[in-house]
């Protein structure tokens, strides 16, 4: 077993236990916390991969301020803990088998494509700074989007969110 | 050569003149109407005259003279033209619709003087009158048919004039419908010709069936052949479509005049004549017209003994006189029956004027029983009148006389004992009548409330043409009158190049010669005796014992309501073919087809989509969590699809 | 490890997302599943753009993120106004647009 495949195995597994935490454990905020394990496990499997730029970004942006944003307002809205209500037999029934059926036919699809093309050898130590030239050359116009994307998204969380006046 | 080139132009005038009255006359006053209207028939004439001028000086070899003048249907092989012809068959027919129209026109300015809805009558009469002339001019079935059905048309159009009236409207509608039927005929004709010679033209086909030999079994000529006559008996009332034109009486007596007299339903005559060629090649087909156009002229002179009302009498008495020329054509004599086409225009036309104006001087009133006593207070109409009324009952050298024996002497010689007999017994009935018309009319007593009615003689206007077409009817036949002393018939000499070839074929009439000669001229008096008798006995019922036909009908009471009531025909169809198909139509192709299919089916469409619509609403629940799941379902049957395409 | 692990992964972790996303009712919950659904997008994009040898996999991951982002503030605020409105965090008091 190389360190690869155990490093692999033991954050994959932590992402895994997260996620399945997320699902199973009532109170919103415990839920959140699970969230940013899974996204730290994330980091590691990207860092693994040698992603280092898109780990560094994951663990910045996502964990350290989207995350945070959802749980200030968890936290500002007093959200309490769910009430163990039972599954809908619909749900019981259909849902769960269809989940399942999803996730297998995706692994399935997935492997299949992947297997398709041997992986190449991960050879770049150096991503970075590639990877910022194709963003600000290639990619321009997206990015500069991007930016404008933002924009929107700040006015238009403003004005749905402040009090009238 | 000016109209042989444009002859367009005589087709244009009235054209013309309709379409000015229609679109403006509304607003127009009286005198434009008129002058429109009479002087785009009188130009008409005028051309028609000018165009026998110049026809006259044509050589022989080219006639009949064609000119196409535009392509107007080009489907394949299939080629018609908008193409005119002329030669004399046509300058015959061109010269009596617009001279015999122009009087009529004449007339109704002043007959019509006041009524409703005036310049829609002369629109529609030029409109007649163009598709009268199209009729007569065409080169080719199609466009002949364009004609037939424009007349057809006009017809139905002016015999609902009075379209307010419900009997009004309901003759144009019969007219039309029973003309239909043999127009589905013609229709079938031309379908045939066309398989059978590939053209619709008329040179083509009469060559081309010129170079058969005489059908004596049923084969496609004969099919053709009563095909077209199927049309024209439905056109030319002759048994057993002949139902509309006692009904079409409803019209304005100037219509009943012009349509159905003089022009229209000699249509039918002109048709079986032009397509001669076809008709003397096919011996069953002619001897169904001769026979059907006999027992039709006897027939209807029987109805015709005992009508009341002023113009059903003249309707029936048009209906046996089309048997009469039928007959001719069907012995072969195509000429003859040409030649009475012409005189009974004449007659017929002077005698539903000079009827239209009795009933304009007793305002409005068509019922001879309350007529009586006429002669003295209408003097000119009386006088007209009697002139056609002799043209009409065949009296020695007035016109009717030279048509109708010449119509006799062939059905005799030709060999149609039978024929002629019957044809006989018709001309003395046809006296008969026409005198019992007259006198019931004109002498005798009023019978009529004398102060209530302001009699008067109708205006200029009016008299002028009926004295034209007594002239007319007096004169009009003395082109045949060197026959009495063995010579030429000119009429039958005119007309003769347009009948050459079927003369070669059909069974021809009896050789000249003393022997012949003498025998023709006994038949003349044979015929004129008879209708000496017709005159006696009208005068001994109707003047000398009038109170003699009330007792007869009494005594024969049977037989006199039945032919009163016209022997139940119109019953008779009624019960068979009338009630039948409008129950067909209400509940069969209404009821079911219509309402239950169709309706059922579009709104079947529209229930299930709203169902459809009612049943897909129920997955907009409100409710997230199930949008969300139905999101979740569609990306795993989409994924199922994709994981079994790939495998 | 072949990048076929990492995608495998990468559905499992979609997949948990999608139940999260169903069976949850709590509209933040429901919100983070989205959120995990498109974490498991990134590893595989990651994963893709090692295989190939290309980097446009990361540089898409980058504009995922930003996406996300965006998304989670307009989001959170229609949150926001929904528990001030319904006074409740359960999605299935949001039921307004019924037919």
């Amino acid at each position: 077993m190389t360190l690869d495949a155990v490093l692999f195995f033991v954050f994959g597994g932590i992402a895994v236990a997260a996620a399945v935490a997320l699902i199973l454990l009532r109170h919103p905020i415990h839920s959140a916390l699970a969230l940013i394990v899974v996204m730290a496990a994330l980091a590691v499997l990207y860092l693994l991969q040698g992603a280092e730029f898109v780990a560094a970004v994951q663990i910045i942006v996502y964990a350290g301020a989207i995350m945070v944003l959802f749980v200030f307002v968890i936290m500002l809205l007093n959200a309490a803990r769910e009430e163990r209500t039972n599954l809908s037999r619909a749900a019981r029934y259909l849902g769960v088998p269809v989940a399942v059926l999803l996730t297998a036919e995706l692994a399935y699809l997935v492997w299949h494509a992947s297997s398709a093309n041997p992986s190449q050898a991960a050879g770049r130590t150096d991503v970075t700074r590639p990877l910022a030239l194709m963003l600000f050359r290639d990619f321009v116009f997206p990015f500069e989007l991007t930016s404008i994307v933002i924009l929107i998204a700040i006015l238009g969380a403003l004005v749905l969110a402040r009090k009238e006046p | 050569m000016l109209v042989l080139e444009h002859l367009w132009i005589i087709l244009a005038l009235p054209l013309l003149g309709a379409a000015l009255n229609g679109l403006f006359g509304a607003r127009w006053p009286k005198r434009w109407v008129d002058a429109v209207a009479v002087g785009s028939t009188g130009a008409a004439m005028l051309a028609a005259l000018e165009l026998w001028r110049e026809f006259a000086s044509l050589p022989a070899a080219q006639v009949p003279w064609v000119k196409s003048y535009f392509p107007w249907m080009v489907a394949g092989s299939f080629r018609a033209d908008f193409a005119l012809q002329v030669d004399q068959l046509a300058i015959v027919m061109l010269l009596v619709v617009t001279g015999v129209g122009w009087l009529i026109h004449i007339y109704a300015t002043g007959y019509m003087a006041g009524q409703g809805g005036y310049y829609r009558f002369f629109a529609f009469l030029n409109l007649f009158m163009f598709f009268m002339l199209l009729l007569a001019m065409a080169a080719n079935f199609s466009l002949l048919f364009v004609g037939w059905e424009g007349v057809g048309l006009c017809s139905y159009l002016l015999i609902g004039f009075y379209f307010l009236r419900q009997s009004a409207a309901d003759a144009g509608k019969k007219a039309f419908i029973v003309n239909r039927i043999g127009d589905f005929g013609f229709l079938l004709a031309i379908f045939l010709i066309f398989r059978t010679f590939g053209t619709t033209d008329f040179g083509p086909v009469f060559t081309a069936v010129g170079q058969q030999p005489a059908e004596n079994s049923f084969g496609v000529i004969t099919a053709i052949a009563l095909l077209l006559f199927a049309g024209a008996v439905g056109k030319s009332a002759q048994l057993p479509l002949y139902v509309w034109l006692p009904d079409a009486m409803e019209g304005p007596t100037p219509v009943s005049a012009l349509i159905h007299a003089a022009t229209m339903v000699a249509a039918g005559v002109y048709m079986v004549a032009r397509c001669g060629d076809i008709f003397v090649h096919a011996p069953a087909a002619m001897t169904v017209v001769a026979v059907t156009g006999c027992l039709t002229a006897f027939y209807a002179a029987t109805i015709g003994l005992v009508q009341t009302d002023i113009k059903r009498v003249l309707a029936y008495s048009t209906i046996s006189q089309l048997g009469y020329m039928f007959l001719a054509c069907g012995v072969g004599a195509f000429a003859m029956g040409i030649f009475h086409l012409m005189t009974h225009a004449f007659f017929k036309a002077l005698l539903f004027l000079a009827a239209g104006s009795a009933i304009h001087a007793l305002a409005g009133e068509q019922d001879l029983r309350r007529m009586g006593g006429l002669r003295a207070k209408i003097p000119w109409t009386y006088r007209t009148m009697l002139m056609g009324t002799l043209a009409i009952a065949g009296a020695p050298l007035f016109s009717g006389f030279f048509s109708k024996d010449a119509i006799l002497w062939q059905a005799y010689a030709s060999g149609h004992t039978a024929l002629w007999l019957l044809a006989l017994a018709a001309a003395l009935l046809t006296a008969f009548y026409m005198f019992r018309l007259v006198f019931l009319a004109f002498h005798g007593a009023p019978r009529f409330e004398e102060h209530a009615v302001h009699l008067h003689e109708s205006p200029p206007n009016m008299i002028a043409p009926l004295v034209v077409l007594a002239v007319l009817s007096v004169a009009g036949g003395w082109m045949a009158a060197p026959v009495l002393w063995g010579g030429p018939n000119y009429f039958e000499e005119y007309l003769a190049p347009v009948f050459t070839r079927a003369a070669t074929v059909a069974p021809r009439l009896m050789p000249a010669g003393e022997q012949a000669h003498a025998l023709e001229l006994l038949m003349t008096g044979v015929a004129v005796a008879m209708a000496a008798v017709g005159f006696f006995v009208a005068w001994w019922f109707y003047i000398r014992q009038p109170q003699r036909p009330d007792k007869l009908a009494e005594q024969f009471r049977a037989p006199y309501t039945l032919l009163l009531n016209k022997y139940y025909v119109d019953e008779l169809y009624g019960a068979l073919f009338v009630r039948p198909l409008a129950w067909l139509s209400d509940q069969v192709l209404w009821q079911w087809a219509d309402v239950k299919l169709i309706d059922g089916a579009v709104n079947g469409l529209a229930a299930t989509a709203r169902d459809l619509g009612g049943s897909l609403r129920r997955m907009q629940s409100g409710n997230t969590r199930s949008y969300a799941a139905w999101v979740i379902l569609g990306a795993a049957a989409i994924t199922t699809f994709v994981y079994l395409l790939v495998r | 490890m072949p990048a076929s692990w990492y995608l495998a992964l990468s559905a499992i972790l979609f997949g948990l997302g999608v139940v999260g996303f169903v069976f949850k009712r709590n509209i933040i919950t429901i919100f983070m599943s989205i959120e995990l659904m498109l974490n498991a997008v990134n590893l595989a994009l990651v994963a893709f753009s090692r295989q190939l040898g290309e980097l446009q996999g990361q540089v898409f991951v980058f504009f995922v993120i930003v996406v996300a982002a965006a998304e989670a503030a307009v989001g959170l605020a229609i949150i926001l106004l929904i528990a001030r409105n319904r006074q409740s965090l359960n999605v299935e008091d949001v039921d307004l647009l019924k037919l």
